[in-house]
């Protein structure tokens, strides 16, 4: 069998220097449910040992790429293609034997014991009359026992928890032993620890040579056992590669309507996304103005104009306000931080300028002149906790706090918060300090 | 292979049961006759073919002019003349009619309930009871005599009469194909049939002919009392000819059936996974759509519309064997066999005979309520 696939293969798909055809391959994809056009012209493929995860927010279409690849629904464009032949020429047994898929949840009236259940798996290798060979009991057992299943493989289906019962489908995937793997959303009902395991399983399929893709809804998650991203949103493809290629501000805005941090994540090196409300404008706040520690009668104002804020400050609670004025879209610098400070790792993340000292040393004087500069120009300065009271602090003197002071007398506009500071509160205070903008409306 | 041995196991003794169950019934009635003389009864009856012989005297079914074939009977136990004309002329073709009938209902009934992943699914669910019902009253309300001279190519004329029996029995087997394919027709769009969507029809073809039913009753006059029986389902009367047509249906649709249980099995996971699984799923459903309904066709066809046996013995086999159709199957059907066959036993042991069709539901319904209040059924 394995000797005519290359040969229907070639056939299928002209693939240069006669490399083998990726596994699955997706090509201007359009799917409408009736008149509801669900996805359309999506493109992607994935590789023997690569694992793509299918990202984007809820109703995307994530689900339906995936039924479209094993073929469970028909697309009105667009062709599928697994190892090279068009998926609709392939009959539903020889579909079975190259792609396995893990569905989102099952449903099961009967109370079948989980054992038979990964046995089904076998389905698309046995003929009509064959029996469970050696192979085949071998695969049953390596799936039960890599998916974690073995230990209560008699007992029904019906009487298990959710987060097994997500593992025994996983086994009963495995125990198909296709080359290709589709999951929809495989940790959504697992707890971390078999989130992890689930995942590091499929890492491990995936780098002995299988191809998966995986719709995932946790972008962290994503971004740490992923290859390469896919972003799925408003019907089509809105980014794709590597996770830290994808995975920006920037697209997220687009994608999923959010504004979003990205961040490293400490423990893995990943990115890291950290979701916020959409700041369209927030809310208008007509009369609760009064209520403003900071008010001076401005007009309340209901848009984000995009100002230069400058924070002085350090450790979580200065990258704290970094990383939200950042994402409220404001353009951000810091200073002057020591390094390696939380303040200037944040900075980094959020593509923010940050003016970095030595630590537990006398600021160079050229470093203390860029943070003034920096603030000189800010539309603001925001000094956080501590920070805030180093105005009282002689500017000559030659440490941090000095070089803050200096910072601080070199500013139009101040606002100060303590280190518990209130998010809302820190963006309103910005904004309304802003005379030119409030005298708009 | 596990799976084949366990039903072969399970075939073996429900068979066995079978067996001893139409003997006992064959030994009840008003007339009582020992097992043993029954069983002596039902050896003497066995002929078998023995060889051809070229004499222009036919004496076998099967007679062509100059070669007959000759049949012997290999055993002649001293049994009482007319011992032996009650069991096998009487009793015998009832009894095993009761089996087929059974064997049919439960067997299509436990397709059923997989193939909808419902256990209150029954065989008359795609509406094949009600047609069935509806062909059997319009031919007792409205009989037309089935007499015709068929000028055949090569043969001549034949003359082709049916009984009046023979003409419900048609009507009846028409009307349910007729109904189930009006169901499934309605079902399938762009050629897929949701299961929902053909539940849904069923239901609604099912009042729809309810309906018809009730009217032709308001129509009938004489022939009510003749109609009520037959919706209540019955097993008197029936002759040898009516088992050998049934004998002729029923197993090979049961083997087609039985051919489909594994992937029975994998459609209980959802048709999308099915699909995923090599199961070419809108194919495999048709195939047990037509058999399913080819089967009780049969089964009711002759015997009227016999309630639950088709919904009770699926679960109660469920509940002994396991859900593996494999297993399940074949047991439910030889399970449903002995069940009627044990029914029809007591609806005319009594001094007055009862339809069958009460029996099996005023035995049946209690102890489906069992069941509901053991909460069996809650947990399939």
């Amino acid at each position: 069998m394995t000797a005519e696939l290359p040969a229907v293969g070639e056939a299928g798909s002209p693939t240069p220097d006669g490399a083998d055809p990726p596994p699955i391959e997706v090509s201007d994809l359009s799917v409408s449910f009736g008149d509801v056009p669900v996805v359309s012209g999506v493109d992607l493929r994935v590789e023997r040992g690569s694992l793509v995860g299918l990202v984007g927010p809820n109703g995307a279409g994530k689900t339906t790429v995936l039924r479209a690849i094993k073929g469970t629904l028909s697309p009105d464009a667009g062709a599928v293609r697994l190892d090279g032949d068009p998926a609709e020429s392939l009959s539903a047994r020889e579909a079975g034997r190259r792609v396995a898929s893990v569905p989102q949840e099952t449903s099961l009236a009967f109370d079948f014991p989980v054992r038979q259940i990964v046995e089904m798996g076998r389905t698309p290798h046995l003929g009509r009359f064959d029996g469970h060979g050696p192979d085949d009991e071998r695969a049953v057992r390596e799936a039960m026992d890599a998916a974690g299943v073995a230990r209560f493989a008699d007992r029904a289906i019906t009487e298990v928890s959710g987060g097994e019962r997500q593992r025994v489908l996983l086994a009963r995937a495995l125990a198909q032993e296709a080359p290709s793997l589709l999951l929809d959303e495989p940790t959504a009902s697992l707890d971390v620890n078999h989130a992890v395991r689930t995942l590091e399983l499929v890492r491990g399929l995936v780098d002995d040579g299988r191809a998966a893709l995986a719709a995932i809804h946790d972008l962290d998650v994503a971004a740490r056992y992923c290859d390469e991203l896919v972003v799925l949103a408003n019907g089509g493809v809105r980014a794709a590669g590597p996770p830290e290629d994808v995975l920006t501000a920037a697209a997220l805005r687009d994608a999923f309507d959010a504004e979003t941090f990205v961040g490293e994540n400490p423990a893995t090196g990943t990115p890291t996304v950290t979701a916020f409300d959409a700041i369209d404008g927030g809310e208008p706040d007509d009369g609760g103005a009064g209520s403003e520690p900071t008010d001076s009668g401005s007009e309340p104002t209901d848009s984000v104009e995009p100002r230069r804020v400058h924070v002085v400050g350090r450790g979580r609670s200065a990258g704290r306000a970094v990383a939200r004025l950042a994402v409220a879209g404001h353009a951000v610098s810091v200073g002057v931080v020591p390094e390696g400070d939380a303040a200037a790792g944040v900075a980094a993340d959020a593509d923010a300028r940050a003016v970095t000292a030595p630590p537990f040393a006398a600021v160079p004087s050229e470093r203390r002149d860029e943070a003034v500069a920096l603030a000189r120009e800010a539309d603001v300065t925001v000094a956080v906790g501590k920070a805030g009271r180093a105005g009282r602090t002689d500017p000559e003197t030659g440490d941090e706090a000095g070089a803050n002071a200096a910072v601080l007398a070199a500013s139009d506009r101040i606002v100060r918060v303590d280190d518990n500071f209130g998010a809302d509160d820190l963006l309103d205070a910005v904004r309304e300090r802003d005379g030119t903008d409030a005298s708009d409306r | 292979m596990h799976a084949w041995r366990r039903s072969a196991g399970w075939s073996a003794g429900l068979a066995a049961t079978l067996a001893l169950v139409a003997v006992v019934s064959a030994a009840i009635g008003p007339v009582r006759i020992p097992p043993t003389e029954v069983v002596k009864a039902v050896l003497n009856a066995l002929t078998l073919p023995a060889g051809v012989e070229t004499t222009s005297q036919g004496v076998g079914p099967l007679t062509v002019s100059g070669v007959n074939i000759a049949y012997r009977s290999p055993f002649a136990f001293p049994v009482d003349r007319v011992h032996q004309q009650i069991v096998v002329g009487v009793r015998l073709p009832r009894i095993l009619m009761a089996a087929l009938v059974g064997f049919a209902l439960a067997a299509a009934g436990t397709v059923m309930q997989g193939f909808f992943r419902n256990p209150m699914a029954d065989p008359s669910i795609i509406g094949v009871s009600s047609g069935a019902a509806v062909g059997a009253v319009a031919f007792i309300v409205f009989p037309v005599a089935l007499s015709t001279t068929l000028t055949l190519p090569l043969v001549g004329a034949v003359d082709v009469t049916l009984s009046h029996g023979a003409g419900v029995s048609l009507f009846a087997f028409v009307g349910s194909l007729a109904a189930a394919f009006g169901v499934y027709a309605i079902a399938t769009r762009h050629g897929r049939t949701p299961v929902a969507t053909l539940l849904l029809a069923g239901v609604a073809i099912q009042t729809f002919l309810g309906a018809v039913i009730s009217y032709l009753q308001l129509q009938a006059g004489e022939s009510l009392r003749r109609i009520v029986a037959w919706l209540m389902g019955h097993l008197s009367g029936a002759a040898w000819s009516d088992v050998a047509v049934t004998a002729v249906v029923v197993p090979p649709l049961f083997v087609v059936l039985l051919v489909y249980a594994r992937d029975l099995n994998v459609m209980l996971l959802g048709e999308e996974e099915a699909q995923g699984l090599g199961i070419a799923v809108e194919r495999t459903k048709r195939i047990l759509l037509a058999a399913s309904a080819l089967i009780t066709a049969a089964g009711v066809a002759f015997a009227g519309v016999i309630g639950f046996v088709g919904l009770i013995v699926p679960h109660m086999l469920r509940l002994v064997v396991g859900p593996d159709h494999r297993v399940l199957l074949p047991s439910a059907a030889l399970a449903g066999g002995s069940f009627l066959v044990a029914a029809d036993t007591v609806a005319r042991a009594g001094s007055t005979e009862l339809p069958v069709g009460i029996v099996t539901a005023a035995v049946g319904a209690p102890f489906f309520i069992y069941l509901l209040m053991n909460r069996e059924v809650h947990e399939l």
